[in-house]
């Protein structure tokens, strides 16, 4: 357990590792002049004379070879110094992470209403014995997956707010202003765990267990509640870290819809603006994010599911259970 | 079985040569996939109105995008009519806040959109298909490395890494769609591994390699065309879902600069006329969502099937 613990945490803290130098190869040798943006003149260098130039890049040590730079800003970085902000000069770490939280109360209610409703109706097809209702409800959440966010979002905007005048359309204002983005942000993740879920109880519910039940007199609900969900629930936990990641990306587009602030306007921002240090803490935070869920979800697997045991034979624990998707 | 598929295999040529046909002729009641004719599938498509419609839809969607002449006569860029017309018989879609057709502007920003998605779709087609081969064929530290590879694109929500490349590379579709098609890369190379590993150790590759065979033509004649399938059908399975992510970069600002036409960005710019003008923002956006739930539903049925798309 303690082995197999450490080998996934080794695992983990290479693929941060690994994230980190990719992003910072991409955004700081692929592109143009970071000095230029950096000095606000975009594309066109002709406002800066040479002698600043040369200043500017000193200032950020562009004129370090790359390995330089590298190892540099990877030794700030574990620091906890990711740079500053190319746009307003803050530390880009601290600029991002006092944003979290607004993305946390968004991410976090879509998350829960996401499950539920996932789980709802995944439960409701295979309970409904109509055959032409329940094909249409195992069909429905491949629709929900279709539709872009941001065009349900821009709907309910014009129906709830403007029509209706119920809820305010944009901005962080308390709880009502949550209620239609993370309505709209729960939609893919309710959709994509009812399917999960759905293929799941259709291969437990054929189970020769779920018959004997059945034969020793438990109601239909009973049987669906209390003996097959437990054991079909697995697959949609596994999911939990990809889940967790599209949150991440729908969050930057319900911010935008909604015009609320959070760590998605942030990096939207940051893209628009070439802010690099911002963005290359947005993909390290997804990916810290990612990773840790899944360290979190694997760890858990025996107290979800008692008959797996976490074994440490070499390789055997270490891919399957880290990138399940 | 129905009629169609009763009467069709009659009408097939018989080939002389085939020993199946010449022994069994009598005995043959129902056609392979292979031999299928093209009326009956058209019957099969036929009794499915959803996967019709679906087809329809992309069909208009590419007619759209190769000649955008044939629906409309206004021109994108200019005005057509008074401003904030609602949706009517001259304008379908209405026009916009400079008295511009939408109509126009959705069938001429069809072109490229659907360029978008190929591009993106044939760039994480490529990337990770030659990723998931190397790593399958070669195996060792190859694989390791480049599996490594794929758990960082997969730690990182596509969309992310998607921005990442934008603020590497700049705005414009063509950037959108290279974006996207890297945050697609990781599914290829996995697929495309899982299927070199399978077919590494089928019996025709070992007899192969026992021919003294070279690797690379091992490996392009005789591996390559046998992951083909699997690959083929993951392509068309993310086929809908470049759309959304390119139209959701696009609606993000990340596209083509305002005058051009784009679905995405058709979205973004109705935006700011919610309350005024709701045909602005709600029918291109419907456009984008009829698409993707018509390719999705393409791509199902051809994952269903396999071979046949109908």
């Amino acid at each position: 357990m303690i082995t197999y613990a450490v080998r996934r945490l080794g695992h983990a803290l290479l693929v941060l590792w690994a994230t980190f130098t990719a992003t910072f190869f991409l955004l700081y040798v692929l592109p143009g002049d970071a000095a230029l943006s950096k000095a606000g003149v975009g594309g066109d260098g002709a406002t800066l004379s040479p002698a600043e130039l040369v200043r500017v890049r000193a200032d950020l040590g562009l004129d370090q070879p790359v390995v330089g730079q590298y190892a540099t800003a990877l030794l700030h970085a574990l620091r906890g110094d990711f740079g500053t902000s190319t746009q307003t000069g803050a530390p880009a770490l601290s600029m991002y992470v006092e944003a979290i939280p607004e993305t946390l109360k968004l991410a976090g209610s879509a998350l829960l209403l996401g499950l539920v409703a996932g789980t709802g109706w995944a439960l409701l097809a295979a309970w409904t014995r109509w055959r032409f209702l329940r094909q249409a409800l195992l069909a429905l959440p491949a629709v929900g997956v279709s539709i872009p966010t941001f065009w349900i979002g821009l709907l309910l905007i014009q129906v709830v707010s403007f029509r209706w005048q119920l809820l305010p359309a944009i901005g962080n204002d308390g709880v009502r202003s949550l209620v239609l983005p993370a309505l709209v942000l729960a939609v893919p993740t309710a959709a994509m765990s009812a399917q999960i879920l759905s293929r799941s109880l259709e291969a437990t519910l054929h189970a020769p267990y779920i018959e004997t039940a059945r034969a020793r007199g438990a109601s239909r609900s009973r049987v669906l509640l209390r003996h097959a969900l437990r054991n079909s629930v697995l697959p949609v936990v596994t999911a939990l870290g990809m889940t967790a990641g599209h949150l991440i990306g729908g969050s930057v587009i319900m911010e935008t819809v909604f015009s609320r602030s959070g760590v998605g306007a942030i990096t939207v921002r940051a893209v628009n603006f070439q802010d690099t240090p911002v963005v290359l803490v947005a993909v390290v935070f997804a990916a810290v994010v990612f990773v840790g869920v899944n360290l979190l979800v694997d760890l858990l697997y025996p107290v979800i599911d008692p008959r797996i045991q976490l074994r440490t034979t070499r390789g055997a624990g270490l891919l399957r259970a880290g990138v399940a998707t | 079985m129905s009629l169609t598929e009763q009467i069709v295999p009659h009408l097939e040529p018989v080939h002389p040569g085939d020993p199946a046909t010449a022994a069994g002729a009598g005995g043959r009641s129902q056609p392979s996939r292979r031999t299928r004719s093209m009326p009956a599938r058209l019957g099969r498509l036929a009794r499915q109105p959803g996967l019709l419609l679906a087809w329809t839809v992309l069909a208009l969607v590419g007619l759209a995008a190769v000649a955008p002449g044939l629906f409309t006569d206004h021109d994108p860029l200019r005005p057509a009519g008074p401003r904030l017309t609602a949706p009517s018989g001259t304008f379908p879609f209405g026009t916009d806040n400079l008295g511009r057709d939408l109509f126009t502007r959705v069938v001429y920003g069809t072109a490229e959109s659907v360029q978008a998605v190929i591009i993106a779709v044939l760039v994480g087609l490529v990337v990770g298909s030659v990723l998931g081969l190397l790593a399958g064929y070669l195996g060792g530290w190859v694989d390791d490395v480049l599996m490594r590879v794929v758990d960082v694109l997969l730690a990182v929500p596509a969309l992310l890494i998607s921005l990442a490349f934008i603020t590497a590379l700049g705005f414009g579709t063509v950037n959108i769609a290279i974006a996207v098609g890297i945050g697609n890369v990781a599914s290829f190379a996995r697929v495309m591994r899982a299927e070199v590993l399978r077919i590494k150790g089928s019996a025709f590759v070992e007899a192969a390699t026992f021919a003294g065979i070279g690797r690379l033509r091992l490996l392009a004649r005789h591996i390559l065309p046998n992951t083909a399938g699997p690959v083929l059908v993951l392509a068309t399975l993310e086929l809908g879902l470049a759309l959304l992510s390119v139209s959701a970069l696009s609606f993000l600002g990340f596209g083509a600069p305002p005058p051009a036409p784009e679905w995405g960005s058709l979205v973004a710019g109705g935006r700011d006329y919610l309350a005024a003008a709701w045909w602005m923002a709600s029918i291109p956006g419907f456009v984008i969502a009829a698409t993707v739930l018509s390719a999705n539903r393409i791509a199902r049925s051809v994952n269903r099937h396999q071979v046949s798309a109908f």
